[in-house]
């Protein structure tokens, strides 16, 4: 399909191409969601987050991991 | 097998849920001031559709930049409480199965589809949509955050209230049975109405704070005088509503959460006609009846009551704790017996005697491992001190809006026939401003309540907290929570900054 100036995809693709390009505050708030975007996805999930019944379970084995771990409980 | 056998660290199951609550709390900054703002920038720019007074479309911007920075600040915040799920929390995480699944994932495609599609038009489509087209983006902007809202605490009740669900002990998981017993159980509904309209009552005390320093330094008095009178009716109608719908969501808990509410009035022994204490040792006559039952001879049962049981109203027997701990304890017990049996290829005949006493049980499963009755009671000063705190508050807010709407229409005019808005003393605008953290407080007070009132419950009655935990290092736990607290203060310092700042510089005037 041709993006022509009346077509829709292009008035979609002008609503945000345009809408980027005059932001004011807007830069300033886009770069913070990207820092933090950044920081919780490959920092605080890849270091700090891992799955825990992934890493210690085997695939397929997460029942019978959480039945040991809840049905075993020791205080 | 023995190297399997948990032994939690003591300290790790506190530090998850300190850690939980910071975030939690730190996300519930930003939520009400997004579904508050919606609701007056709406209202500004409907009032603009309808005059087309480019006063009122700069008015309706103005709110709209405020309310852009306080959403792009809050964006993905309430991640992070999906990933100590995982983490800190894959017992309860497990057991919740496809329940938590479906609520979030729903929550999760609305709040990027809707959300990130009509902000993109209502910040960037001023002068590329109509202004019908511009409007209706602004209203389901809002609606898209109070749509997600609605699934967040749809998981949320199901914790307080699990229903629609039936436990399948092959999996070990809650699976559910009815997605219309769980989306709208009377539990969730309460919960969003008061929650919802709770919201409201941040973003007008917010807006009329905004309004009352600009009053107080002269300027932009138009916006400021349009601006609260907006702000007022929104807070005043939201405060007499959260009222209304706390008071639902009372009877609801009397029903399905007792011992929360007789944390909350730190009612060790209930009975009919019960008072409600304004502080210890001054009580309302009736009114704790009337609050959880609607008649002020109701029977509310009290702490030591739910401890050692009570009949009801309607002569039913509820169980002692310590009976429901048995209980609890032989559907852990024939939960054990039915895995091994499955395991060793046992009858069917074995199995099936194993299921039934599972499912008779099931619903005092947590309890089978509470060591002590005294166990299953919430923390009654916190109960107890954040009901009031939320409730006085939401007081004074009805108070204060009231006070807002009848200065500005000099309505009784005897009282207020000389009274000026814009040229009142400095310290009535000081009060305005200084509600803004009280109105965080109430609201926060209120989650407070709800989630200390379920102690030691990660779902109601079915999983406690120590249990629900994973095997982690409490340091590492620790570690991430003051990581989390010096992360989220930052935060929370550059958003302020930033929100000042367009404050200070006030709306931009079309001429």
């Amino acid at each position: 399909m041709a993006m022509t100036k009346n077509s829709f995809l292009y008035k979609v693709y002008d609503l945000y191409a345009d809408g980027f390009r005059h932001m004011t505050v807007g830069r300033t708030l886009w770069t913070i969601i990207v820092i933090k975007l950044v920081v919780i996805f490959a920092i605080l999930k890849v270091f700090f987050f891992p799955d825990f019944i992934r890493q210690h379970a085997d695939k397929g084995q997460e029942a019978e991991f959480v039945a040991t771990q809840t049905l075993n409980f020791k205080e | 097998m023995n190297d399997l056998l948990l032994n939690i660290d003591a300290g790790s199951v506190n530090w998850a849920r300190a850690q939980f609550a910071l975030t939690a709390i730190y996300h519930w900054l930003f939520v009400p001031l997004t579904l508050g703002l919606a609701v007056i920038m709406g209202i500004c720019e409907t009032i603009w559709y309808r005059k087309r007074d480019t006063f009122w479309r700069d008015t309706a911007q103005f709110w709209q930049r405020l309310f852009g920075i306080n959403f792009a600040m809050g964006v993905a915040t309430g991640i992070i409480l999906e990933f100590e799920f995982g983490t800190n929390w894959s017992n309860y995480s497990w057991f919740v199965g496809d329940i938590f699944g479906a609520p979030l994932a729903i929550e999760g495609v609305v709040a990027f589809f809707m959300e990130s599609t009509f902000v993109a038009v209502m910040f960037f489509g001023w002068k590329k949509v109509s202004p019908g087209f511009h409007l209706a983006s602004t209203w389901l902007t809002g609606l898209g955050a109070t749509i997600s809202a609605w699934w967040i605490l749809v998981a949320n009740s199901w914790m307080q209230h699990p229903v629609g669900c039936e436990f399948n002990p092959d999996t070990m998981r809650n699976e559910m049975v009815s997605f219309a017993d769980v989306a709208l159980s009377p539990f969730a509904v309460d919960k969003f109405c008061h929650t919802v309209i709770s919201a409201w009552i941040i973003g007008a005390v917010f807006a009329a704070a905004v309004c009352c320093w600009y009053l107080m330094k002269q300027r932009e008095t138009r916006l400021a005088k349009e601006s609260i009178k907006i702000a007022a009716w929104v807070g005043l109608i939201a405060s007499l509503g959260a009222a209304g719908t706390g008071h639902k969501s009372a009877q609801t808990i009397s029903e399905v959460q007792p011992m929360k509410l007789a944390a909350m009035e730190a009612l060790y022994d209930g009975g009919t006609e019960q008072g409600l204490a304004i502080v210890p040792g001054v009580k309302v006559p009736y009114a704790l009846s009337i609050m959880a039952t609607n008649d002020p001879q109701g029977y509310v049962p009290g702490i030591n009551d739910i401890l050692n049981g009570y009949t009801r109203p309607d002569g039913t027997q509820e169980l002692s704790v310590d009976e429901k701990i048995a209980r609890g304890q032989q559907a852990i017990t024939a939960l054990a017996a039915y895995r091994t049996a499955k395991k060793n290829g046992y009858a069917k005949a074995v199995t099936d005697h194993e299921l039934s006493v599972i499912k008779e049980n099931m619903p005092y499963f947590g309890y089978g491992y509470v060591k002590d009755k005294n166990d299953v009671v919430p923390p009654v000063w916190v109960n107890f001190w954040a009901f009031r705190i939320m409730v006085g508050m939401g007081c004074l807010f009805i108070l204060f809006f009231a006070l807002i709407l009848a200065g500005v229409y000099q309505f009784p005019k005897a009282l207020f026939q000389k009274y000026d808005i814009a040229a009142l003393p400095h310290w009535h605008y000081w009060i305005a401003i200084l509600l803004v953290p009280l109105s965080y407080i109430a609201s926060e007070s209120g989650w407070l309540v709800a989630e200390f009132g379920r102690q030691p419950w990660t779902i109601q009655d079915m999983l406690p907290t120590w249990v629900g935990v994973s095997d982690v290092d409490s340091f590492s736990v620790a570690l991430t929570f003051f990581l989390f607290l010096l992360l989220f203060t930052l935060m929370l310092a550059v958003e302020i900054n930033i929100m000042l700042k367009q404050i200070k510089k006030g709306p931009k005037y079309s001429n």
